[in-house]
């Protein structure tokens, strides 16, 4: 069953054009990953799915059904975490994690009391006292304890450190193992490689791919990063761009397609250092805008 | 408009109550407290017959009129103390409840929006009204107590000629007037995309119902009756107990927030009716120093309240010739007053007006130094000091534009008396001028605050309510001397009617120096929040 169906959804500001007829569409106990850079659309995509922006065009529906007239049935099974949490300034944590517990009828006292615990948070601060990491923890851990079926996360990780954001990879991968959906949207695509097994790129209003990631292989690109006892001369291989020498070390980015054949062609090199960082969103553009105008070049010294 | 968009509605209102608590209870406290102390003094403040008289005819005078109303005919002043009492606060008091309620919706709709809060909170299965209902819940609750309390303490205070219907009345026209205006904010909070449009637009609003009802109370009173402030000083409270302004407020109240919450229903979350300006895409040269970045962010604000200082100002001066046919036709008082002390009464009334008109002056001052210290809770004035910049330099930029403001403000107020009045430029000018010794104490009083204890600067608003008191009821209240002179503005020579001297002006010189001093201090030595 979907959970959630987007189809052909447009949203107007005006005459600015902020989604042009998306389609999405989240089956039940799935992560789907929503990436996209700022200004995409990401927000107004979930604005939208939370019955708060009517759409100019196009059907939205959460649980099979309508989320703008259906609003406040929907939510009852839904758990919202923003990006950028702001809270009552004179209002405690722990009031605020009660609040929306016992507003949203549903939770457990233990769950919540587990997740203050977890996060480390002390709840007895008054909100206006938190960092924005903190004031996310709140929101993260109010909808964590609900026993919502449904998930949905805009950019929930800004302000968080790494530790936290490790315990909250746990946290969304304990909800989809009790076969709840998760919505997370990013615009760091390697937050979302950890978690989501299926990802739609926005960019300005548009979907641009959908898929899982590894049909999306053709789309990313791993920077390299390589050393050698002979130096590699040249590397006119296929798959191999922006090639950098500084040194004695050798900088390119190999689409994930072929970086078999590169690295085997320089272990005959001799390899005596070898670093790769994953593709960023901005790498994946690259190469869908180099599809679509088809003018891929070969890696050539630079 | 269906049931289940207000679902959730009393535990929004909730959250918003505990939210406002402080804010609530300080409100209701000063204006119940400061309505029964009055009252309580008022038996003894006019006690023979020559003095109420006395009392009837300043009171009635156009420029009183204009200020406070259009009050009784001259036989009620001497049927009972409650028409002297209700003919001096009513409409003050009323527009102090309004002032609470704006700002009160203001803060619990649109700022509740623009900063993520009603988003967080309409993620939860409650209604698309639900939050806009709680803050029409919580602040029609503050007004009905503030009634509640204004009406059962008049009666409990035994004045002669207050009976518990009238007393009922008076407590009832305040809560009225107060919740209208909050409702008002409501609707300008589905209209405007921003907060600060919001209150913006709805003290617009209490200033022009103001002006009407003035300019309607002097000339005709068809007029008065385009205002709503004119509806509610007409209910002759105390004498014959009028209570269609009651209703007719109420159901304009009603009307509007039918409006608020269909509007409301239809829109997108953040978005209103008006557009939103479309700001540069580079910033001038002027912008990128920490004065001009600080005097852009004030600009709407300083253009505002100097339309508004100058229509006042230029309304009472409109008045000022009819206060002098007033006085000449009145047989009574060339008994009264000799010759000498009838021009008198004109400088005494500009010389009220410049007080009362100069602490006006001071919110906006004082709200220019608050804004520094909001920049510092959101973290924007760590832009400045991640960069080559001096805390002093930041601190200095924000007093300088206080100052400047000040002079700003007080020429407009000269000016508008001038323009509207016979009084000569160079009076209006003294007479507005000598209080810039006293605005400039405040501002380093708020800089001192900010400087060494910034988590209670907020109190820098209860020392302006305290100088409201002291020029408006000390005569009433019968402060001491020294409590009076607490208030910056009361040793300051009432120009045009008493004569000028120094002394006071420069102790205040000296405090100024002496407070912004403390302050620099302190702001370089403590920690800042970001
Ligand atoms: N209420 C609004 N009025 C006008 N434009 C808006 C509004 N909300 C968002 N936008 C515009 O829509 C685009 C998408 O924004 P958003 O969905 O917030 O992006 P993101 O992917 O970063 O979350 C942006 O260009 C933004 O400026
Ligand atoms: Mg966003």
């Amino acid at each position: 069953m979907n959970v959630v169906d987007v189809n052909e959804l447009t949203k107007k500001f005006g005459k600015f054009v902020a989604l042009d007829r998306i389609n999405l569409c989240i089956k039940e106990g799935e992560i789907y990953g929503f990436i996209g850079p700022n200004g995409a659309g990401k927000s107004t995509t979930i604005r939208v799915l939370l019955g708060m922006l009517r759409p100019t065009s196009g059907e939205a529906k959460i649980f099979g059904k309508d989320v703008w007239k259906n609003a406040v049935d929907i939510h009852k099974q839904i758990a919202y975490v923003p990006g950028d949490a702001n809270l009552w300034p004179n209002l405690t944590g722990g009031e605020v994690i009660d609040i929306f517990l016992k507003m949203r009828g549903s939770g457990s006292q233990s769950k919540r009391n587990e997740l203050i615990e977890r996060f480390k948070l002390d709840p007895s601060k008054k909100c206006k006292e938190y960092s924005k990491g903190n004031r996310q923890k709140i929101a993260l851990i109010s909808a964590f304890a609900s026993d919502a079926q449904m998930f949905i996360l805009d950019e929930p990780t800004s302000g968080l450190d790494p530790l936290m954001e490790r315990i909250f990879q746990e946290c969304v991968l304990e909800a989809k193992e009790q076969g709840k959906s998760v919505l997370l949207s990013s615009h760091i695509l390697s937050e979302v490689e950890k978690l989501c097994e299926k990802i739609s790129i926005i960019r300005e209003g548009k979907i641009i791919e959908t898929g899982t990631l590894t049909q999306m292989r053709h789309l990313t690109r791993t920077n390299l990063t390589v050393q050698t006892k002979k130096p590699i001369e040249s590397l006119a291989l296929k798959g191999v761009f922006n090639l950098v020498k500084q040194n004695n070390d050798l900088t390119f980015q190999v689409d994930s397609e072929e970086i078999d054949g590169v690295i085997r062609y320089i272990s005959d090199y001799g390899i005596l250092k070898l670093e790769s960082v994953p593709p960023t969103l901005e790498d994946l553009f690259m190469r869908h805008y180099e599809g679509v105008d088809g003018n891929s070049t070969g890696g050539e010294s630079q | 408009m269906n049931g289940r968009h207000f679902k959730g509605t009393t535990q929004v209102t909730k959250i918003i109550f505990r939210a406002q608590r402080i804010k609530i209870c300080a409100w209701i406290l000063g204006i119940v407290l400061v309505t029964l102390a009055v009252a309580y003094s008022y038996p003894n403040v006019y006690q023979d017959d020559v003095s109420k008289k006395g009392f009837a005819i300043t009171m009635q005078n156009p420029a009183m009129v204009a200020m406070l109303g259009p009050g009784y005919d001259e036989a009620d002043y001497f049927v009972t103390v409650g028409t002297q009492f209700a003919h001096e606060m009513l409409l003050f008091t009323i527009i102090a409840v309004a002032v609470m309620s704006i700002l009160l919706v203001g803060s619990s709709t649109r700022t509740d929006e623009e900063t993520g809060r009603i988003e967080v909170v309409r993620s939860l299965p409650v209604g698309r009204l639900s939050y806009l209902a709680a803050s029409l819940i919580v602040v029609a609750i503050a007004n009905f107590l503030i009634t509640l309390f204004c009406s059962i303490g008049l009666y409990l205070l035994n004045i002669d000629g207050i009976t518990l219907q009238s007393a009922l009345l008076y407590g009832g026209i305040l809560g009225v007037g107060g919740l209208f205006f909050g409702i008002i904010t409501a609707l300008f909070a589905q209209v405007s995309p921003t907060s600060r449009g919001t209150t913006g637009l709805s003290f617009g609003v209490l200033v022009v119902a103001y002006l009407v009802r003035a300019f309607g109370d002097v000339t005709s009173e068809t007029i008065a009756f385009a205002s709503p402030l004119g509806w509610l000083v007409r209910t002759d409270v105390f004498i014959n107990n009028n209570w269609w302004p009651i209703l007719l407020t109420t159901l304009f109240s009603v009307i509007i927030s039918f409006f608020a919450f269909y509007l409301n229903s239809i829109r997108d979350i953040d978005a209103g009716f008006l557009p939103s300006m479309k700001g540069k895409t580079h910033a001038s040269k002027f912008l990128m120093t920490v004065f001009g970045l600080a005097f852009r962010l004030q600009k709407v604000k300083m253009l505002s309240w100097g339309v508004g200082i100058f229509a006042l100002s230029a309304s009472f001066g409109a008045v000022l010739g009819d206060l002098e046919t007033y006085f000449s036709e009145m047989e009574f008082l060339q008994l009264f007053f000799n010759e000498q002390s009838k021009v008198s009464m004109t400088d005494n009334f500009i010389s009220l007006l410049m007080a009362i008109m100069s602490l006006i002056v001071a919110i906006p001052v004082t709200m220019t130094i608050l804004k520094l210290k909001s920049e510092e809770t959101h973290n924007r004035t760590e832009n400045f000091f991640s960069r080559v910049i001096s805390r002093n330099h930041v601190l200095s930029s924000y007093t300088l534009l206080a100052v400047l403001e000040s002079i700003y403000l007080q020429f407009l107020l000269a000016i508008g008396l001038w323009v509207a009045s016979s009084v000569s430029l160079q009076v209006a000018m003294k007479s507005s001028f000598i209080y810039l010794p006293a605005l400039w104490l405040m501002i380093s009083l708020s800089v001192m605050l900010y400087g060494a204890v910034p988590k209670i600067m907020n109190l820098i608003w209860i020392y302006v309510a305290f100088c409201f008191i002291v020029i408006y009821l000390s005569e009433m209240l019968n402060f001491p001397l020294w409590l009076r002179n607490v208030s910056a503005f009361e040793s300051i020579p009432n120009l045009p009617a008493a004569g000028m001297s120094w002394s006071a002006i420069i102790v205040e010189f000296i405090l100024t120096i002496a407070f912004s001093l403390i302050g620099f201090v302190s702001y370089n030595r403590r920690d800042l929040k970001g």
